[in-house]
């Protein structure tokens, strides 16, 4: 059922919040810069609250059910959490407070610099970006000044497999720089021929996502890495995949010289519908300098024995790229994140690498016979099937995605990665338990025979959720992208 | 598949008719049949503008894939097709009539010669529909 | 705890793999690297988490403990039980994008909910689902006016009354590209107002980028801006805090073509500088030029009213190296607070929340400048900020303060040279009249001191 939209439900006079009556002076208000209409709804709290606690209702979500979408590493969001993140000395604490008063929050984020380091093999970390794709335009902004200090002006050319998340171009192009593809050979790895092609004195690097979108761990990754650091140039690496590398292999260690973590995926801080997210950039030593504005450092070291504790204090890295946004990151996440880490230590995050590897596998290996699995060997934390059959030539990955749903399961993500047909990329991630595993293959087999036993059945899927298949070519041709009220109208 | 014999194709899914020194340009229906539904067109080149071979003159879009259309031949423009902007559906349903996108002067008509013919781009199609 | 696994359902696992150990699945990976150990502090229980947190907590002093007047982009105003509560509710926050409409409606019609509120309130046809904050907005905007004119017009005008860390955003984002930006580098006074900048506008100008309030709490008429910028060809962003516009004319009425601004002052704690919410708003004809994902009305095929993500051709995915931004997520749960703040305040209570600052900021600038040595350092109309010029360093007098408990304001020395003694006050809905009493006798004694 659909819900009115709160233009529709306003009521005249109604309020559903009252402040305190002044309790100074009115001063005179700048009558000739006054608006005279305020097009907002006027509704009564329990309107509001019942409003929005319906519209959640509509929503899948991990607390709701299996949300296994490749890539987007969907685990449970622990509830602590959402309390440590709220205690009052973090909520309330205004960005620009002298350091003096927020060493708490510092401490904090000198620790989560530290592990982040500590886990992905690296010197330093800025917590500063936004998001995964802000944090590759940090990572290659980064790469672009490293160059450029070094009076190596001609490096404009940047290598993308075609496995990669769009993110990649669009950011590579953001920066200004050539978007060069290369493909993949039949394991799924970056072709070292194609790659051999291109290294020369114009590389200014490598974006790679290890393990890729395919879900498999690049078998030439040294080899890579040492031919592009041969030519010069310098590798990134994309850490959305991160989830499969906990305490398992450390990306500086395999010769990555930058990286973004996606906090949002791989340490457990929700999706929020969307967002926020939280992209962190870890590096080597010769890129420490070029981090963005500011990363938080020792400004007064403590003393131990007498138990004063160090002064942590913000610090503009000497060749810094400068800010990437407003004050010092998604702070709010850093809190979750590091509660994360907390709870599970060093042991803790190589089991939860491990399992969600152990999933995707067993998953896998359950569906194989079913779906056609392009790139057949061990995968890492997800991997990517077929949606169609010879036999069934009118059913799409779209329509199995979309039957899925008949059974509360959100589908995988599809059409992605580009190089594969029809695709359905699986991360069931490590917090599902076999039982749900067990039930989402079964229903995948059962899906499958109805493919090809009754095809219309999927085509008109989903059939018991609140809501059909919507028509999106309407919604792109009218565009209405707002309530126009009766209230704005005048 | 609707592959006419007497125009000229691009690999990028391209046709151009040529009439003398004057070309018309659209895009294909293989092409109209991948994006599937076109919402928007919009053609980027302006009146009397002078783009090189290969150079954008139109962005077109459906609801899941977006393409730039090129230049198969470099030339001035002298006409637009200003309809597709309220009725992009055309490129679906007559994209080698009414969804012609623009006309040119052509300003080296010999290299119309390094296109496909309707045959080779036949065959270029199925190659990419295997 | 948070992976369900006993050792007997790994076991069955493995056994249905057709291995004998979960090593055995890293066997692709360069063995001398593999499972190193990491040096990280041992695991803690929830109960030695929390305890953990309390502690590292414990030694900020926040906005509740201090009286604090400091704003600077970032303000501490209240934000209604309602908001939380909603935010909590897992089928939100547990929720990624809504890729698959039938299953994210509530996340779609909040976006959409979102969409109208924000346009309706800066005056503009169309709103995005948001960017990451003020500051890559403001990027967002440079961006996409260097996109609609091709790179032929890659000038960009930034005020010096626009935030200092939106600029320097702003710098670090086309570093590498053909946008040269121009006026804050000295080529108009720091207080210059919008008719100083218009002689800077050329036909390589691609936009002007003002802000409302500006840094220093300042509000401008920018219509005649608005007319000089369109005159060239230009395209003019207003940046934007958005309660002030409970009260102030809409730029959309101005004449702007991009409204971009912080939504952390519609109900998103201060949470020590994020995540926030990047407010962008642009007139239907730039609809496809604008990035970030966007809701839309449609049907679905049993002909119910719904929503679902649009123009979505335009965005990363699927145009790669040739989509105009990288932006892929947006700050979701934080739209939904700001609509859930909306809704709940309503006509009403933004219009009293936005007076509210107003007088009392006004109370606060009357008694400031009453003070012998101080004065205000412009007579320009202001909302709820305003900058004070002091006798003598506002570091000082700041650091003299902060150890009576009072964070006094921002001292703006570190970003404008020259101005090492103004200090920059905010006050909001938070501060009593005894604070305000208290902020000033501070002002007043310190000079004694």
């Amino acid at each position: 059922m659909p819900e009115h939209l709160m233009c529709e439900l306003s009521v005249p006079g109604r309020v559903g919040f009252q402040y305190p009556e002044s309790d100074v002076p009115a001063a005179q208000l700048p009558e000739d810069m006054l608006r005279d209409d305020l097009p907002l709804p006027e509704l009564a709290e329990i309107d509001v609250v019942r409003y929005f606690t319906r519209l959640s209702q509509l929503n899948h979500s991990v607390d709701t059910g299996f949300y296994p979408l490749g890539s987007c590493t969907m685990k449970y969001n622990p509830k602590i959490n959402e309390e440590t993140a709220r205690i009052q000395g973090f909520a309330n604490l205004h960005p620009l407070q002298p350091i003096e008063t927020s060493q708490g929050a510092l401490a904090l984020m000198y620790h989560l610099q530290m592990w982040l380091n500590e886990i992905g093999g690296f010197a330093g970390t800025s917590l500063q970006p936004a998001a995964g794709a802000h944090g590759e335009l940090t990572g290659v902004l980064i790469i672009r000044a490293y160059h450029r200090s070094r009076g190596d002006t001609k490096r404009n050319k940047i290598l993308i497999p075609d496995s990669a998340h769009g993110t990649n171009p669009a950011t590579s192009a953001m920066s200004g720089l050539q978007v060069i593809e290369l493909r993949s050979d039949d394991r799924g790895n970056v072709d070292l021929d194609a790659l051999r092609e291109h290294c020369d004195d114009t590389l200014a690097g490598l974006m790679l996502t290890n393990p890729n979108t395919l879900g498999l761990f690049d078998e030439n990754v040294e080899e890579v890495n040492r031919l592009v650091h041969e030519a010069g140039g310098l590798i990134y690496g994309d850490g959305a995949n991160m989830n499969a590398l906990l305490g398992i292999i450390r990306p500086g260690d395999i010769g990555f010289d930058v990286l973004h973590y996606n906090l949002h995926k791989t340490f457990s801080t929700p999706h929020g519908g969307g967002g926020p997210g939280s992209g962190p950039v870890s590096v080597t030593e010769q890129l420490v300098d070029f981090l963005p504005d500011p990363v938080v450092d020792i400004i007064e070291p403590g003393d131990e024995e007498s138990g004063v504790p160090p002064l942590y204090g913000l610090v503009a890295p000497n060749k810094t790229i400068g800010r990437v946004k407003a004050f010092q990151g998604h702070f709010g996440m850093f809190v979750r994140a590091y509660t994360y880490i907390r709870m599970h230590g060093a042991e803790g995050l190589r089991k939860v690498s491990e399992n969600a590897v152990l999933n995707a596998n067993y998953l896998l290996a359950k569906l194989r016979d079913t779906y056609h699995i392009p790139y057949d060997r061990v995968c890492m934390h997800e991997f990517v099937a077929e949606g169609r059959w010879a036999e069934a030539p009118d059913i799409h990955a779209l329509d199995v995605a979309k039957r899925l749903m008949d059974f509360n399961f959100h589908p995988p993500t599809n059409y992605f990665p580009l190089i594969v047909h029809e695709s359905l990329m699986i991360e069931p991630t490590e917090t599902e338990s076999k039982e749900t595993l067990d039930a989402f293959a079964k229903t995948l087999i059962q899906i499958a025979e109805e493919a090809h036993s009754d095809p219309e059945l999927l085509k008109s899927a989903p059939h018991t959720t609140p809501f059909g298949r919507l028509d999106e070519v309407k919604a792109a041709k009218e565009l209405v992208l707002c309530c126009v009220p009766e209230y704005a109208r005048g | 598949m609707n592959i006419p014999a007497d125009l000229k194709y691009s690999e990028n899914d391209e046709w151009i008719r040529i009439e003398g020194n004057t070309g018309t340009v659209g895009i294909t229906d293989f092409a109209q049949d991948q994006l599937s539904d076109v919402v928007f067109v919009e053609i980027i080149a302006e009146q009397d503008e002078e783009l090189n071979q290969g150079d954008a003159c139109a962005t077109v879009e459906s609801v899941k894939a977006a393409a730039d259309v090129y230049l198969p031949v470099g030339g001035t423009i002298t006409e637009i097709n200003e309809d597709l902007l309220d009725t992009p559906e055309l490129v679906n349903t007559d994209p080698y009539g009414e969804a012609w996108m623009v006309k040119i002067e052509l300003s080296d008509p010999s290299q119309a010669d390094g296109l496909l013919d309707a045959d080779a781009y036949q065959k270029h199609c199925e190659v990419r529909l295997a | 705890m948070f992976t369900p696994h006993t050792k007997a359902d790994q076991d069955a696992m493995l056994t249905t793999i057709g291995i004998d150990r979960i090593e055995d699945l890293f066997q692709y990976l360069p063995a001398e690297y593999r499972f190193p150990d990491l040096n990280l502090p041992p695991a803690l229980t929830e109960i030695e988490v929390l305890t953990e947190l309390q502690d590292i907590a414990w030694a900020n002093d926040t906005t509740r403990e201090l009286v604090s007047f400091l704003g600077a982009g970032a303000y501490n105003h209240y934000s209604p039980a309602v908001v939380d509560a909603i935010l909590r509710r897992g089928e939100f926050y547990t929720a990624y994008t809504p890729y698959q409409p039938e299953i994210s409606q509530g996340t779609l019609q909040a976006i959409f909910e979102y969409q109208s509120m924000i346009a309706g309130l800066t005056g503009m046809d169309v709103c995005n689902a948001s960017h990451y904050d003020g500051a890559t907005a403001v990027a967002e905007a440079v961006n996409m006016a260097y996109h609609n004119f091709r790179g032929k017009r890659p000038k960009v005008i930034l005020s010096p009354g626009v935030h200092p860390h939106y600029r320097e955003t702003v710098r670090t984002y086309t570093r590498d590209s053909e946008v040269t930006l121009v006026g804050d580098q000295g080529e108009v006074e720091v207080d210059a107002g919008p008719e100083e900048l218009i002689p800077l506008i050329d036909d390589t100008t691609g936009l002007v980028v003002v802000a409302y309030p500006d840094f220093f709490g300042r509000i401008f008429d920018y219509s005649e801006l608005a007319e000089a910028v369109h005159e060239a060809g230009a395209l003019l962003s207003i940046s934007v805090n958005p309660i002030a516009l409970g009260l102030l004319k809409a730029p959309g009425e101005f004449g702007a073509d991009i409204v971009t601004g912080e939504g952390q002052s519609l109900g998103i704690p201060l949470s020590y500088g994020g995540p926030y919410l990047g407010l962008f708003a642009t007139r239907q004809k730039y609809v496809r030029k604008m990035a970030g994902r966007l809701a839309g009305e449609t049907v679905d095929n049993r002909g119910q009213r719904a929503y679902v993500l649009t123009l979505t051709a335009r965005e990363q995915h699927i145009r790669r190296d040739r989509a105009t931004s990288n932006i892929c997520t947006n700050q979701g749960l934080l739209a939904l607070a700001a609509t859930v703040y909306l809704s709940l305040l309503g006509r009403h209570g933004l219009r009293q929340v936005s007076e509210l600052c107003y007088h009392k900021a006004h109370y606060a600038a009357d008694q400031i400048s009453g003070i012998k040595g101080y004065e205000l350092w412009s007579d320009q109309t202001f909302f709820n900020e305003f900058l004070v010029r002091c006798p003598r360093s506002a570091q000082e007098i700041y650091d003299h303060l902060l150890e009576h408990n009072l964070i006094a304001g921002y001292p703006v020395g570190k970003d404008y040279p020259g101005f090492e003694n103004h200090l920059l006050i905010a006050v909001t809905e938070m501060n009593t009249k005894e604070d305000i009493d208290w902020l000033v006798a501070g002002l007043e004694e310190v000079l004694n001191a």
